[in-house]
């Protein structure tokens, strides 16, 4: 119960027996595969909708949107783009690792991977800090006074909900990256027939990576 | 049929007297109360879903009883203003996110999902518990909001409106956010079950129909539920903290809301009516002993209705200040829709040709359902015509056409499954005479409740109306008549069911000698669905020829 | 026969040439309705009745339709739909296109009333006048949220949208009085949001048109004819309140102490203002005047920078007869504190 619960979305946890129902160990990793698949169309389709309100509201305003995305600090957009495409290559290892039955090097894989999404975090509240300093927030409380375009407001909006929301998803893939290192460290199965857990916790890492990829330009590059 | 024969096929064993064998029903497999809680097996979580939903469909007819009760006079007659705009509010929310949605898939989806695919379990059985429990968080949450003011926002919860009203928006919106997660999640399980635990023999091809509707319904709740997330939560910050995404005073765009909200709630009406399509193939079949006339037609008319409904949603805004051209093209793609529903409606009916009819209780609600979706289709093409939409649009009119598809096809088709699966899900039998005369109230029933609300919108009504001219009492009385007797029909099935619940004939393994992949095992079915080895699947689901002629199809 | 359909059917008297032409689809796409409903029926019933059961266990035929019958299937009811939306369209983009010469009136929907305006002419609340036998186009705004115009008699109804405008247009067809509802739920009284059309035949239209001009445009000269002179403040006043009306102040700062894109007039003179820089400032006569030639300078806290500039719009003696109309809205029961932003009109 415990790691399905916790982990939310991730579907059943992969233990090492084949579960009751399944025909073969085969199918079961099939199953789960296709459900993390799944499960990552709905993720997309839940930040299509904030795309979506993105693009209307930049084609609305389209120069609040220009000068909305100059305030923000584009050294540290690229700094966090580029700390993040890392860490879905370590994250990737970490599967490469666990296929091979490298216990250790999972855990110092996913470890990396840990550090530097609380690097993207702490970057990302240094971002946040100089936003509520200045004013540039959404709605009514932006009091930022170097931009006084209509729409700016809507920017910050869209800026705070979008960031916001990913943020959200890098820490619940912090947490599912979590349990298959502690797993990796203490009972140490991974290997060519039992590596689901950790191809699913990193295949959610790369989509919070491709999200972002997405996120980076629309709001840094107006 | 006579009540006598009812124990069919050979060898068939009555499994409620054997508890203490080896393989006991899943109903008696563990007796705790813990056993049930934390149950992974997906007939029990089915149950427990029946359960709960049960519950909130009548909270949800309660509330509809009261609407009803204060629109028989035109000025106020048992609330006031506020009470009844949060009375249809409530209503709305509790039939749509706590009753339908889940009603089919969760209950019957569920149950019957792994057997008629001959699988022990579903993919991700403890998901399959996750997903009860977060649908249970989302409804108790948003019935805490309720219970504490609750909103009157309509369930469509339009900004600016919903943004900026003093009620109770944020748990109930946060609470229907919540249990969007359980439909995603079930959804997810099922897609992935048909795709990996068909038992061997089982093709596409080969599943019954019932599985092609859950399916088709699975793929809407994944790709449609999550941007409705997306927005309850964007509307809940919206009137929490005033961020001003859809609020023109900050540059926001209502339209855009409604953009977002219909490309969900679009498809929403067809994660509500698919299954019940699915549900009346099984039973159409079952009933006449006859193959599926056009099984390929009727399978990939889900997926298609499923498809194309992702794209009809703009005619819900033919007047809400969208372009001419927009309208359209919106318009096109909903008569596509309805040509859809009629490739169904014209198979079911081609099944019945040459069959042979066993008119009981479950085929009577087949009635009724086909009744109330070729009239309930029609008009939701009439509306989709867009010039026919100006003076229809939020009428009575609107109201009654998502009634009779909602309510009178899916509502229909619950019953019908209800009664169709009674004996498969315990084992045993309700009172046919009285299912037979609480079918005929019921149907009648719907129709006196929702026919005078077509005249009503003909007439000119708004829907959302408090107190309305006089001119439109005669046909609120009519309506509302009706719907007293519907609630007398409901009353009587709760009653001879909860009876045939305890004190029920024993039903046997297969009481309607049907064909379908789900009866071959026992009812009600051992804890993991099958003794002994795996059943093999050598025929067609609804294949009902006598073996010894069984050579050349008989083509129409 | 139409009539008699329409009775049967509960459709309100046809007053409108749109309302003609769209019961005719009316009645089309109900017949067609009924005849395939009865049809599906029909065949169903007989069936049951001829194929039913005779064994417990009885077995059947293998039937499958042919690709024949398929066809038939998807191209019968596809046909019919397609002619119900090409006529369905046909009107659809009919009504949505008002034609060239038709007279304009502005709708503005407010919870929960409906007011009319026409151009250079008189406004009206809750009752609208128009010719019979002309166009005439509906320019729909709302105040605050989401409202819907709809006249049964005339089978139209548009949204009303904040910060936009939307359009529609009618010909009435007969002199009389119709009901208008709000169709888009819009809160409490949502249903008490009711109004009027009144149709007069054209003649009768011109005079009332002549009567309305006539009491406005006296209220004008008197104000305009005191322009020369040093105007007691009185006069400024009034003089004030019609520029406030033309000038469209009044379209963005309402006068009743409730919100919208703007502050209110009302008590805004020597009010304490929290600007969006953080700053306060009392709200005198430089403010005020300042305002209107650079609203961008100082604005209050919540409110977008939407207006215009007044810089060469307004003379001298203008700008002070609205300054003056201004400080004459200063109210005993002025509240204190900073205005905070636009808020809707609240609920209960």
């Amino acid at each position: 119960m415990q790691s399905s619960a916790s982990t939310a979305g991730a579907p059943a946890a992969p233990v090492p027996r084949l579960a009751m129902h399944f025909a073969s160990l085969e199918v079961q990793d099939n199953a789960a595969r296709l459900g993390m698949w799944l499960f990552l169309t709905t993720e997309i389709l839940l930040f299509a909708g904030l795309f979506i309100c993105y693009g209307v509201y930049r084609f609305l305003f389209p120069e609040a949107w220009a000068a909305s995305s100059r305030s923000l600090d584009l050294t540290l957009g690229t700094v966090n783009t580029v700390v993040l495409i890392t860490s879905s290559l370590t994250a990737a290892l970490a599967v490469h690792y666990a296929k091979t039955g490298k216990n250790k090097a999972v855990a110092v894989q996913i470890f990396l991977t840990l550090l530097m999404a609380i690097g993207f975090l702490v970057i990302k509240y240094f971002e946040y800090h100089h936003k509520f300093e200045i004013g540039t927030l959404p709605g009514r409380y932006y009091f930022y006074e170097g931009i006084q375009l209509p729409g700016a407001p809507m920017y910050f909006t869209v800026y705070f909900c979008a960031t916001a929301l990913h943020g959200l998803h890098v820490v619940i893939g912090m947490v599912v990256l979590a349990f298959a290192m502690v797993r990796a460290l203490r009972k140490g199965d991974f290997g060519p027939n039992n590596y689901t857990m950790v191809e699913l916790g990193s295949m959610y890492w790369h989509l919070v990576d491709l999200v972002w990829i997405f996120l980076f330009p629309l709001l840094y590059l107006v | 049929m006579t009540p006598s024969s009812s124990i069919a096929a050979p060898g068939a064993t009555p499994a409620h007297e054997e508890h203490h064998d080896h393989h006991p029903s899943y109903l008696v497999d563990g007796t705790t109360i813990k056993s049930w809680l934390l149950t992974v097996d997906h007939k029990r979580i089915g149950l427990m879903f029946l359960f709960w939903v049960l519950l909130f469909f009548l909270v949800g007819g309660i509330f509809a009883l009261l609407i009803r009760l204060e629109l028989l006079t035109p000025g106020p007659t048992i609330m006031d203003a506020m009470t009844y705009n949060r009375t249809f509010t409530l209503h709305g929310l509790v039939m749509i996110f706590l009753f339908m949605i889940p009603a089919i898939p969760a209950v019957f989806g569920n149950f019957m999902l792994p057997l008629m695919l001959g699988a022990k379990d579903v993919a991700f059985p403890r998901l399959n518990l996750l997903s009860l429990y977060i649908y249970l968080t989302g409804a108790m949450l948003a019935l805490w909001g309720m219970l504490n003011g609750g909103l009157d926002t309509g369930w469509t919860f339009y900004t600016p409106y919903s943004a900026h009203t003093t009620t109770t928006v944020a748990p109930v919106l946060f609470g229907a956010f919540i249990i969007g997660f359980s439909s995603i999640v079930t959804g997810i399980n099922f897609i992935v079950t048909t795709h990996t635990m068909r038992a061997p023999g089982i093709t596409w091809f080969k599943m019954p129909l019932f599985v092609w509707a859950i399916y088709a319904t699975s793929c809407i709740q994944v790709l449609a539920t999550p941007v409705i997330g997306l927005l309850l939560v964007l509307v809940t910050v919206e009137n929490l903290f005033g961020f001003g995404m859809f609020d023109p005073a900050r540059g926001g765009d209502p339209v855009l809301f409604q953009h977002l909200f219909w490309f969900y709630s679009h498809p929403a009406v067809y994660i509500m009516v698919l299954p019940a399509f699915g549900v009346m193939s099984e039973i159409v079949s079952a009933f006449s002993r006859k193959n599926i006339f056009g099984y390929r037609a009727v399978a990939y008319s889900s997926l298609g209705i499923a498809f194309v409904g992702f794209f009809a949603w703009g005619h819900h805004m033919f007047v809400s200040g969208q372009s001419t051209f927009a309208g359209g093209l919106f318009g096109v793609l909903t008569m596509l829709v309805g040509v859809f529903t009629a490739i169904k409606v014209f198979n079911w009916v081609g099944t019945v040709y040459k069959g042979a009819v066993d008119f009981k209780t479950p085929f009577a609600y087949f009635c009724g359902f086909l009744f109330f979706t070729v009239f309930g289709g029609m008009t939701g093409i009439a509306l989709g015509t867009t010039s026919l939409d100006i003076p229809w649009h939020d009428t009575y009119f609107v109201v009654a056409h998502f009634h009779f598809i909602m309510v009178g096809a899916t509502i229909m088709a619950f019953l019908a499954a209800i009664h169709y699966w009674f004996p498969k899900m315990f084992g045993r039998m309700y009172h046919e005479g009285w299912g037979l005369v609480s079918a005929a109230l019921i149907i009648l029933g719907f129709n006196a409740t929702f026919i005078p609300q077509f005249l009503l919108g003909n007439n000119g009504m708004p829907r959302r109306y408090y107190e309305y001219p006089e001119r439109f009492q005669a046909l609120n009385v009519a309506s509302t008549a009706g719907a007293s007797l519907l609630a007398f029909g409901f009353v009587i099935i709760a009653m001879y069911l909860a009876y045939a619940l305890f004190y029920g004939r024993v039903a046997g393994n297969n009481p309607w000698r049907s064909k379908g992949y789900e009866w071959l095992t026992e009812s009600p079915p051992p804890t993991h669905n099958f003794v002994g080895p795996q059943p093999t699947y050598p025929e067609e689901p609804h294949f009902y020829v006598d073996p010894k002629k069984a050579e050349v199809p008989d083509a129409v | 026969m139409s009539e008699l359909l329409n009775n049967i059917l509960f459709l309100p008297e046809a007053a409108s040439t749109f309302a003609e032409r769209i019961d005719l689809l009316h009645h089309f796409v109900v017949g067609t309705t009924m005849v395939m409903s009865a049809g599906v029926g029909l065949a169903a019933l007989f069936m049951f009745f001829r194929y039913r059961r005779r064994l417990p266990a009885q077995a059947t035929e293998y039937v499958v339709p042919t690709l024949k019958t398929e066809f038939l299937f998807v191209s019968v009811p596809l046909v019919f739909f397609l002619a119900w939306f090409g006529i369905g369209f046909r009107d659809f983009t009919w009504v949505t296109t008002p034609p060239k010469d038709s007279m304009d009136v502005y709708v503005m929907g407010k919870q929960w009333m409906w007011k009319f305006a026409y151009p250079e002419g008189p406004n009206g609340v809750n009752v609208l006048h128009v010719p019979a036998g002309r166009p005439v186009r509906l320019l729909i705004t709302s105040r605050d949220v989401l409202h819907s115009f709809y006249v049964p008699a005339f089978r139209i109804k548009m949204d009303a949208l904040p910060g936009r405008y939307t359009q529609i247009w009618f010909e009435a067809t007969k002199p009389g009085t119709y009901q208008v509802l709000c169709t888009e739920y819009c809160g409490l009284s949502h249903s008490k949001m009711l109004a009027e059309v009144v149709v007069l035949p054209q003649e009768e239209f011109d005079v009332w048109m002549k009567e309305q001009r006539r009491g406005r445009l006296q209220d004008r000269q008197d104000a305009l004819a005191d322009t020369s002179l040093v105007p007691p403040v009185a006069r400024m006043v009034e003089q004030g309140q019609v520029l406030a009306g033309s000038q469209g102040c009044l379209k963005c700062h309402s006068v009743d102490g409730s919100q919208h894109i703007g502050p209110t007039f009302l008590g805004l003179y020597d009010r304490v203002e929290r600007l969006q820089d953080g700053q306060n400032v009392r709200v005198d006569e430089a403010y005020i005047t300042q305002s209107m030639m650079d609203p961008g300078a100082h604005l209050v806290a919540g409110y977008q920078n939407v207006m215009p500039t007044y810089q060469g719009k307004l003379q001298g003696p203008e700008t002070a007869a609205i300054v003056e109309y201004i400080k004459s809205l200063r109210t005993p029961n002025v509240r204190e504190g900073a205005s905070e932003g636009p808020a809707y009109d609240a609920i209960q």
